[in-house]
This record gives C-alpha cells, sequence and structure tokens, in this order.
C-alpha cells in the first residue's frame, strides 16, 4: 500500500511513529510533501521519538508552516486595511480562518491563496478597492472573466503587484450552478468577529464548508488535506461542546449539506479514527470509492489510480454545472485551447 | 490610502518589538516580525523608527524631535510625511 | 519506482528514482565517493511525462517533492541533467537548514571565499580553477549558511560545466573524472565534472567565510569595494530561500554583508582572475 495510507494512519495515531521501520520515512514524507501534510504531521507528531534526520525534516517543516501562518495572518490584515473604509462584512475562510481563530487546523497548516467571503451586494466596492490598492486581474483573459462572473461564487483571482499573493472574493461558498445552495446570508450572520474587523465562520459552518470544498467543488486533488481540516475542526469542536453534532446536523440542513456533510464525518472517522458520535459512523455505499481516492499517492508521492481520478474529475464538473452549460464550457476551453496554434 | 493621517490628531508610533533593524553602510536593512518583509531604507527612515520607539506622537512632535536630535536642519514637512506614510504602509509605524 | 539511488551531498540526502536504469547507473558511478542518506531529505523522480514515453521517444519529466509548473521534459540521453536540475530545485525551494545563496565557494586554512554572481559571470569555472591550484572546492552553485555559526557549509554537487567552460577546465585538470557530454540541452552543450577526493572527503567540514566576491566575467580587470547595503540586496536576490526562513534569513544575511569584505571583480580570462583573487587574499 501506498504513503498516503502510512500518512493517514500517523496523522491518526502518532504514537505509531515510534515503531515505523526507519525506510518507511521516506515514502511518508514524500507523500506528505505531496499533499501539503507534512506541517501537519509534523505539529501531530512533536514530543515523539523519532530518526534523527526525520526530526530534522519535521522541524524544518514546522517552521515552514509558521512563515506560511504568518505571511496569511499578513495578507489578511493587508485586505482589511482596505476594506474596512466600506464598512461590509468580511469573513475569512480556510486556512486564514484557522490561523486566525487559533484552531487546531491551523496547526502546521500551509496557506497559499487569502480565501475571503463578503455580501453579494458589495462585490463591486470590493473589487474596486482591492484594484485602487495594487491588486490586479491574475488571468487578463476575456471569457474567463465573463465565465466567472456568470457562473461562479467569486471574482476572478486577484494578485497583488508587489506581495504576489492571491486573494479570492467570495460571495458564496459554492458556484449558484451546483446542485446545491448554502445560504450565504446565513453564513454571513454567524460569523464570528476576531476583534479587529474581520470574522471567521462560526464552528459548524467551518465543518459545513470543509465537507462542501472537500466533496461538492472538485475533484478530491489535495482531498487529503481538506479532510484533515474536517478531522481537526471535529475533534475541536466536538470536544469543548455537546450540542455542538446537534448545532452541525441543522446547519448542514440550512445549507443543504446533509449528505455533503454526513459523508466528510464518515470519512474523517474512517481515514483519523475522528471521535464521532454512533449515528454519524458506519461507512455507506460509495464511500469505500472516496477512500480511495484520498489515499491514492505512493510512497514515492505519486498519484496513483489513474481511472478513479479521471472519474472524480468528471464528478466534479458534473456536480458544478448543469450538463447543457458544461458542455459549452468544456467546448469554450477545448477551442481556446487551438486557438494560438492557428493564430 | 485615508487613515487621517495629516490629520494633526494622528499620533504614530513604532514599536521596537515589531521590527529588527541592521545598519549595513549607508543603508539599513529592516525585518518587519509582522509581515516577514524586509525593507531597505536610508536615512531618515531608521531615524523616525528611532524617535517613534516610545510614547506616539503627533507628526508636528515627530518632525521637532528629529531636529533637535538628529540635527536635521533641512527638515521638511511634507518630505517627513512621505517617509511616515511609507512606513505606515509597510506596517513599521502605527497610527492610532 | 523501478530503479534508485540514494547519497548524501554536503547536509542534503537525496533519494532519486528512476523509470529507467541507464540514469541510476550514470548517478552511482558519478557520486561513488558520496556517502549514502538512510533518510533522505528529499525525493527527485525520473519518470516519462505520460505512460507511452517511457519506451516511444523516452523523455524525462522532471518531479519530485517540488516541483516548478511547466518544465519541459528531456530526452532520456539528458536524464542526467535532469536529475541534477531537480536535485537543484528541491535545495532551492525546500531547504531550509541554511541561508542558500546562489554561489561558489573555495576554502583555505579553514577560511573561505565567496563568489557569487548570475549564471555566465564565470563562478564555476573560477572555483575549479581554484580547485586545482589548492584550494578546496565547497560547490558551484550554492553556498549554505549557518544561521547558527554564521560558517557556510560545502555543497559539492557535480560541477555542471557548459560549452567553452569544457575544454577549458579538461584542459586546466586532466586527471578529473567527468560525466558523458550532453549536447544539445536548453543550456547548449554539457559534462559534469566530479569534484576531487578531497572536496567530497573535506564535505562536512564548515569554513568562516572571509571574503565576498562579486566577479564578472569578460571585462578588462577592475577590483571595487562593495557597500555592504548594496551587497545585502544583491544576496537577498541570489537566496533561493531568503525570503522563507523569515527572521533567521534576515540576521543570517545581514551579518554576513556586514561583516565579510566584500570586492566586485571584473576579469578578462581566468588566469587574470587567479592572480586578481590571489591579491585580493593576501591583502586580508
Amino acid at each position: 500500500m501506498g504513503g498516503a495510507v502510512t500518512l493517514a494512519a500517523l496523522l491518526a495515531a502518532p504514537a505509531k511513529a515510534d515503531a515505523l521501520p526507519q525506510e518507511k520515512w521516506a515514502g511518508v514524507i514524500a507523500a506528505a510533501r505531496a499533499e501539503q501534510l507534512l506541517g501537519a504531521l509534523a505539529c501531530r507528531l512533536s514530543g515523539i521519538a523519532v530518526p534523527e534526520r526525520v526530526g530534522a525534516i519535521l522541524h524544518d517543516a514546522r517552521d515552514m508552516a509558521a512563515e506560511s501562518r504568518r505571511a496569511a495572518l499578513w495578507e489578511a490584515e493587508m485586505a482589511r486595511r482596505v476594506l474596512a473604509p466600506l464598512a461590509v462584512p468580511v469573513v475569512l475562510l480556510k486556512g486564514t480562518a484557522f490561523v486566525a481563530g487559533g484552531l487546531a487546523a491551523g496547526q502546521g497548516r500551509m496557506i497559499g491563496d487569502l480565501d475571503v467571503l463578503v455580501p453579494r451586494a458589495a462585490l463591486d466596492d470590493v473589487e474596486r478597492a482591492l484594484l485602487a490598492t495594487g491588486w490586479e486581474w491574475a488571468k487578463p483573459d476575456a471569457y474567463d472573466d465573463v465565465y466567472y462572473r456568470r457562473w461562479m461564487h467569486e471574482l476572478p483571482p486577484l494578485l497583488h503587484r508587489d506581495r504576489d499573493r492571491l486573494i479570492d472574493v467570495h460571495h458564496t461558498i459554492l458556484p449558484p450552478t451546483a446542485r446545491i445552495t448554502p445560504d450565504a446570508d446565513a453564513l454571513l450572520a454567524g460569523a464570528r468577529p476576531l476583534g479587529n474587523g474581520l470574522s471567521i465562520p462560526a464552528p459548524e459552518d467551518m465543518v459545513v464548508h470543509a465537507a462542501i470544498h472537500l466533496l461538492a467543488d472538485g475533484d478530491l486533488a489535495g482531498g487529503l488535506r481538506n479532510l484533515w481540516d474536517i478531522d481537526r475542526l471535529l475533534f475541536e469542536f466536538g470536544e469543548e461542546d455537546g450540542a455542538f453534532w446537534s448545532r452541525l446536523r441543522a446547519r448542514a440542513a440550512l445549507h443543504q449539506a446533509v449528505g455533503v456533510v454526513a459523508r466528510a464525518v464518515r470519512l474523517s472517522h474512517a481515514l483519523f479514527a475522528t471521535a464521532v458520535p454512533d449515528d454519524w459512523r458506519g461507512l455507506r455505499a460509495g464511500d469505500a470509492w472516496f477512500r480511495r481516492r484520498l489515499l491514492a499517492r505512493d510512497e514515492w508521492g505519486r498519484e496513483t489510480r489513474a481511472a478513479t481520478r479521471a472519474a472524480f474529475y468528471i464528478r466534479s464538473h458534473w456536480m458544478r454545472m448543469p450538463p447543457p452549460l458544461l458542455a459549452r464550457h468544456l467546448a469554450i476551453k477545448a477551442w481556446k485551447r487551438v486557438a494560438p496554434a492557428r493564430s | 490610502m485615508s487613515d487621517g493621517r495629516s490629520d494633526g490628531a494622528t499620533r504614530f508610533s513604532a514599536p521596537p518589538d515589531g521590527y529588527r533593524i541592521v545598519a549595513l553602510d549607508e543603508l539599513s536593512a529592516v525585518y518587519h516580525r509582522a509581515s516577514g518583509i524586509t525593507h531597505v531604507v536610508a536615512s531618515p527612515a531608521p531615524e523616525i523608527l528611532d524617535a517613534l520607539s516610545g510614547p506616539a506622537m503627533s507628526a508636528d512632535a515627530l518632525l521637532m524631535v528629529l531636529t533637535i536630535r538628529y540635527d536635521l536642519a533641512d527638515a521638511d514637512p511634507a518630505a517627513l510625511a512621505a517617509r511616515l506614510d511609507e512606513l505606515l504602509m509597510a506596517g513599521l509605524v502605527v497610527a492610532q | 519506482m523501478k530503479h534508485q539511488f540514494a547519497m548524501r551531498v554536503g547536509p542534503v540526502g537525496f533519494r532519486i528514482g528512476s523509470a529507467w536504469r541507464a540514469p541510476v547507473e550514470q548517478l552511482a558511478a558519478l557520486y561513488a565517493g558520496y556517502p549514502g542518506a538512510d533518510v533522505p531529505d528529499f525525493t527527485v523522480r525520473l519518470g516519462p511525462p505520460s505512460p507511452w514515453r517511457r519506451w516511444l521517444r523516452p523523455a524525462v519529466a522532471l518531479a519530485g517533492d517540488f516541483t516548478l509548473p511547466d518544465t519541459a521534459p528531456l530526452p532520456l540521453a539528458h536524464a542526467l541533467l535532469a536529475a541534477e536540475m531537480g536535485m537543484n530545485l528541491q535545495v532551492a525551494l525546500g531547504h531550509r537548514r541554511h541561508l542558500l545563496l546562489h554561489a561558489a565557494a573555495v576554502e583555505r586554512g579553514g577560511r573561505a571565499i565567496v563568489m557569487t554572481g548570475e549564471s555566465g559571470a564565470g563562478k564555476s569555472t573560477l572555483a575549479t580553477l581554484l580547485g586545482a591550484r589548492g584550494w578546496r572546492f565547497m560547490g558551484d552553485e550554492f553556498v549554505l549558511l549557518d544561521p547558527a555559526t554564521g560558517m557556510i557549509h560545502a555543497f559539492p554537487r557535480l560541477v555542471s560545466l557548459k560549452n567553452r567552460a569544457i575544454d577549458a577546465v579538461a584542459a586546466a585538470l586532466p586527471d578529473a573524472r567527468f560525466g558523458p557530454l550532453l549536447t544539445g540541452t536548453p543550456k547548449g552543450d554539457i559534462r559534469h565534472l566530479v569534484p576531487d577526493a578531497r572536496a567530497v572527503a573535506a564535505m562536512d567540514d564548515p569554513a568562516m567565510p572571509a571574503l565576498l566576491l562579486f566577479p564578472r566575467f569578460g571585462a578588462d580587470a577592475a577590483v571595487r569595494p562593495v557597500a555592504a547595503g548594496e551587497a545585502f540586496v544583491r544576496l537577498t536576490q541570489a537566496s533561493t530561500n531568503y525570503v522563507a526562513l523569515g527572521e533567521r534569513g534576515f540576521d543570517t544575511l545581514t551579518r554576513f554583508a556586514r561583516d565579510v569584505p566584500k570586492v566586485a571583480v571584473d576579469y578578462p580570462d581566468g588566469e587574470a582572475a587567479i592572480a586578481q583573487v590571489e591579491a585580493l587574499w593576501a591583502a586580508l
């Protein structure tokens, strides 16, 4: 079995690292790097005896995650300064929300883009404010622009010209064309202020968003990291509050994401032994397929199971767009690919 | 940018634990801890940071301190405001 | 992967997996004098960009723990170059125990000269020629600056000689070991030189930097001192991990830029450069 299987086992039960034969470590480290989970693994294994060279690699990974955290928080601060005069709610999402909220899910996490949620009505003002202060369109392409504006749940990505960091401005957490429609207003209304003008989603909403991000918004590439986010969120929120699980169920229903959240919880329990109430457990039909996809990474860091991955790729487009729209989208993308060769 | 910095009531400070500064011949390298960004600056930026290391002060008070402490004879309020603005943008100086 | 090889260069351990036998055999021969790596720091993969390219017009895609998007595959005959590029890329993007400078270094009596400059400045050739004149060769691609001690660590990987430098170095080092001549690569003709036994045997011995040179090939001989501020800015540009290291990088690089004498050296040819370097060294 591949590197991702051992990686998941170590994340679930770090004490097992003690018994891992030295020759297995290279495979675990390669798989963890490929899945963007080496920092998380390093934090999980701190204090556990590992071979000296492994300890040095894990130390570097923790260090790298600390720098990633610093850059993410500063990028949030830069956006805060620019958006503060607009007096609109700005909710941090994903990795930046985890580190800004001091959550376990942020420990060792690598953070690339800054993801924020703002009210749809504020989108134009936010766009104008960002464009006036150093952010530029990352892809100057007319079709993609129209595509984003008509069909997507976010502005086209903006890149800051000095800091070279991307911001994704969302007005909801799934494209309007997707099969399920999360309640963006409820997400904004339930957000928890951080005290500096920014906020992060309520705990249940964070889990719902992470589950949607994992299972309803993409082809599961990098999915193991997203599932680890879910494990850490469930671990932290479930432990500190007995009513969390019933609120999670209600919130999942509000966002039309009951099935997605339930599957994410089952997979988290299955792969990472997350403590989960009895009625959330037990794998269902189809879960095994997701599990195979999530663990498709060998001990050289290569993706395996090409057929499973291809199936998930098609599924990802299927879920996000009604078929006629999908056909049109793929046709335009295909034409664009051949166009430069003709001109 | 509009932090109201031309407003005489705005007070500025540069907490010394927020950055590290190393003099390199005629220039200084400044590492800003919150952003992880390095700035290479020339005079009077290091003097401004030093003058603002204590209690917050207004731009006028800063100009006076710089004139007295560093003997900046040709201290120009407009130039000072521009330098202060750059340090604010960088996060090295905070306005309150 | 089917074929694999592991070795350590200076403080960095590598594991190289390959879909073909030949690249691993070449690496094993050229790196024969290097220690192994029990737990490698980095993985490099030499595999086909698509399954059929393993046999049909076989090509090597550059892959590993860290990759760059849109890297064109190389023909299998250039697999050694792919392996070297892959190893460099892992160090450039992943190594964090030292501040990395894109530079060459030589050592004598525990003290080192660091030479930095853009490709074509001649630092590889210069370091190699100095290595033939009694200096210990520490590396021609990366100089590793230790944040704790300020000392530099060697990274004596294979020297990648390009175009005219191939014959110049072969003439200066008649007994040296070379890899196969790779013609028509994206960088022109390339031939790898194995660092001498002394460079490999002493690769775990750090040295204190005593002189920083900014060499420039092709101009009339000239020497000018470089101010610390200018050196610092140029070194941040010559470092692949300065930003990634955060405050540790800042402390390490400002100390280096401030404390080590810094000189820009223009030189018309290798012989003149060696004379200039020896004169600067004697004047320290």
